[in-house]
């Protein structure tokens, strides 16, 4: 009857949206009455997750899901949602999880509610808030199967920790053959993804140039952020394509997001709304942009940035 | 190759987004709809392995007789067939099994959607008619090759990219990368003549079940004004998102 959580690590260590989703799945389990499951793979370290209430883990360790596969995780986390007889499933919005819910879903004849932002409305019958129009509105939205897939908006919930403890047992599930190798991952590790980070600074057209963004890196360095970009900028090839938000590049859902030289175009706000505070710096006072935004700078990004670092550094020193 | 692209006849990127009905039902006075962007990527790239590597491309969509006209924009563009699943779209699951079930008749080696659509961006289509049939599924994804019938992708991961090795049948998720952009089509003149005459083949549905049902929607709460910071007082900024806006 538990609900179970699939927590997320990377190289072993839990990702901050596993503790997230655990916080979720905790809160879920309080309603209904019952307990939290997590499925882990190949983590080193699981008693973490009971600071976040969880209650029992099912270690999977298996050298053949150091890569990442949408199908073999889904099976493995489908048999143990099955050994537990959980009625809830709980994943993250990662990249990952967003491949694996849908053959999750089916296998497990799961209805399967996506961009969940926060706890059900009710679990009788079983109604979530989720985002839809890309972040333009809300849908409640009622999974009306006996098993039940959320997944949770990454941010959206935020941490609750408890004072509990996890047993944890090995678990090995049965795997099925891939049809899908991995041959090469290019990724650069020692950088904040768009995905996890609690701040994104995020620059514009208005920056003229590549050679401009030295200072977006410094930016978001002092505030250990990601950087990311508008659209013409990734198409104008100044910046990857990975760093593009918006409706047609990646969604955003930080607690801050600060917009260096954006317009804020109908479709580059879509990617950004579910951010919590938002901060423009722009030299038009008319950018649209600004009536998105919680905090403005109306002024020159090449004046205000350098300046905006200084400060925040000395901020960073006197707060230390 | 025989190809199957799914599109998604979603309200254009500028629209205003409003509902009716006690707000249940999305408000389509005066909203344009287009093909879905990430799906416009994929029938281009069905385009070119049609003309560079020979491949006959169907396109289908599951919905009411509204969203022909966009069946007939991808046929301009250079669909050889239209199939429109005649049922209106209720959730991921039944849009997927009602696909699937087109596929598994059909005999296709390759199914191409978007990774998710822009209205209800669930993200779930494609990877469930991949579970359904039983073909091999990538998604995100910005890159494909296919050859005989062993395929190569590339997908977007979280602060990164991937590149993975599969086989036919296969079914992605594609999205922007998949081609340039500036490759995209534009129907013309004779490709709208010829999409007069190409097959728009109505299928009644299986009559998938639903799993998920939508209650009703709500709009964000109005914003308040913007808080102004003279670019010259910039530590009023820094303690406002300290003490204020508590993100630093
Ligand atoms: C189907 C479709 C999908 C799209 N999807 C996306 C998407 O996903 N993401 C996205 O971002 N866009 C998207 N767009 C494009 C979008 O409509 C806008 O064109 C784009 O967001 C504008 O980017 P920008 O603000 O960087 O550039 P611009 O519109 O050129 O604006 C630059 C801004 O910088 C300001 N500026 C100039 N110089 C300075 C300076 N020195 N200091 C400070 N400010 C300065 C200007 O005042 C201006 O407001 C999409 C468009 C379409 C049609």
């Amino acid at each position: 009857m538990s609900v179970l959580v699939y927590t997320e690590s990377e190289n072993g260590a839990f990702k901050k949206t596993a503790f997230e989703v655990a916080s979720y799945a905790k809160a879920v389990a309080d309603q209904m009455g019952t307990t939290v499951t997590a499925v882990t793979v190949n983590a080193n370290d699981v008693s973490e997750l009971g600071q976040y209430g969880v209650d029992k883990v099912l270690k999977v360790s298996d050298a053949s899901l150091n890569n990442f596969n949408a199908k073999s995780y889904a099976a493995a986390i489908a048999q143990a949602v099955k050994n537990e007889g959980a009625k809830v499933v709980i994943v993250s919005q990662s990249a990952d999880s967003k491949y694996l819910a849908p053959i999750l879903s089916v296998a497990l004849e799961a209805g399967y509610a996506s961009n969940v932002m926060e706890a059900p409305t009710s679990t009788s019958p079983f109604t979530v808030k989720r985002t839809a129009f890309t972040n333009k509105a809300f849908n409640l939205t009622t999974i009306d199967t006996d098993v039940k897939l959320v997944g949770v908006s990454n941010n959206s919930f935020g941490l609750v920790e408890k004072t509990g403890s996890a047993t944890a047992e090995d678990f090995a599930p049965s795997l099925p053959a891939t049809g899908v190798t991995v041959e090469s991952v290019d990724k650069a590790s020692d950088k904040v993804t768009i995905a996890d980070a609690e701040i994104v600074v995020s620059a514009g057209r208005g920056m003229k140039g590549p050679e401009n963004w030295g200072m977006i890196e410094e930016l978001a360095d002092v505030l250990g952020a990601a950087t990311a970009c508008s659209k013409p900028v990734s198409d104008l090839g100044w910046r990857p394509h990975s760093e593009h938000v918006g409706q047609t590049g990646k969604p955003v859902a930080s607690n801050l997001y600060i917009a260096i030289g954006i317009s804020g175009a109908i479709q580059h706000l879509a990617g950004i709304n579910a951010s919590k505070v938002k901060v423009v710096i722009n030299t038009d006072p008319e950018a649209p942009f600004f009536k998105a935004a919680d905090y403005g700078v109306v002024g020159d990004a090449f004046e205000v940035v350098p300046q905006l670092i200084e400060k925040l550094k000395a901020f960073k020193a006197a707060n230390a | 190759m025989k190809i199957l692209v799914c599109i998604s006849h979603v309200p254009d990127t500028t629209s205003k987004i409003n509902f009716t009905d006690g707000d249940s039902k999305f408000d389509t006075t005066g909203v344009q709809f287009v093909i879905n962007p990430n799906d416009e990527f994929g029938l281009t790239r069905a385009m070119w392995f049609k003309e560079k590597q020979g491949a006959s491309v169907d396109v289908i969509n599951v919905g009411g007789p509204e969203t022909e006209p966009t069946l007939r924009k991808a046929l301009a563009i250079g669909a050889d067939t239209a199939i429109r699943v005649n049922t209106e779209a209720k959730d991921g699951y039944q849009v997927a099994k009602e696909i699937a079930n087109v596929v598994k008749d059909g005999g296709y080696d390759l199914v191409i959607a978007g990774r998710e659509s822009i209205d209800y961006n669930g993200g779930m289509v494609p990877g469930m008619i991949a579970e359904m049939v039983d073909a091999n599924f990538v998604t995100n994804c910005i890159s494909l090759e296919v050859d005989g019938s062993a395929a190569k992708a590339m997908r977007e991961i979280d602060g990164g990219k991937e590149t993975v090795a599969t086989s036919l049948p296969l079914v992605i998720g594609g999205q922007k990368g998949l081609v340039e952009e500036s490759d995209l089509r534009i129907p013309n003149m004779r490709g709208i003549m010829m999409a007069r005459k190409k097959p728009l083949t109505i299928v009644e549905p299986v009559g998938a079940s639903v799993e998920t049902s939508s209650v009703k929607f709500e709009k964000p709460a109005p914003k308040g004004a913007v808080t102004l910071v003279a670019p010259d007082n910039l530590d009023e900024l820094v303690q406002l998102l300290h003490n204020e806006a508590k993100v630093i």
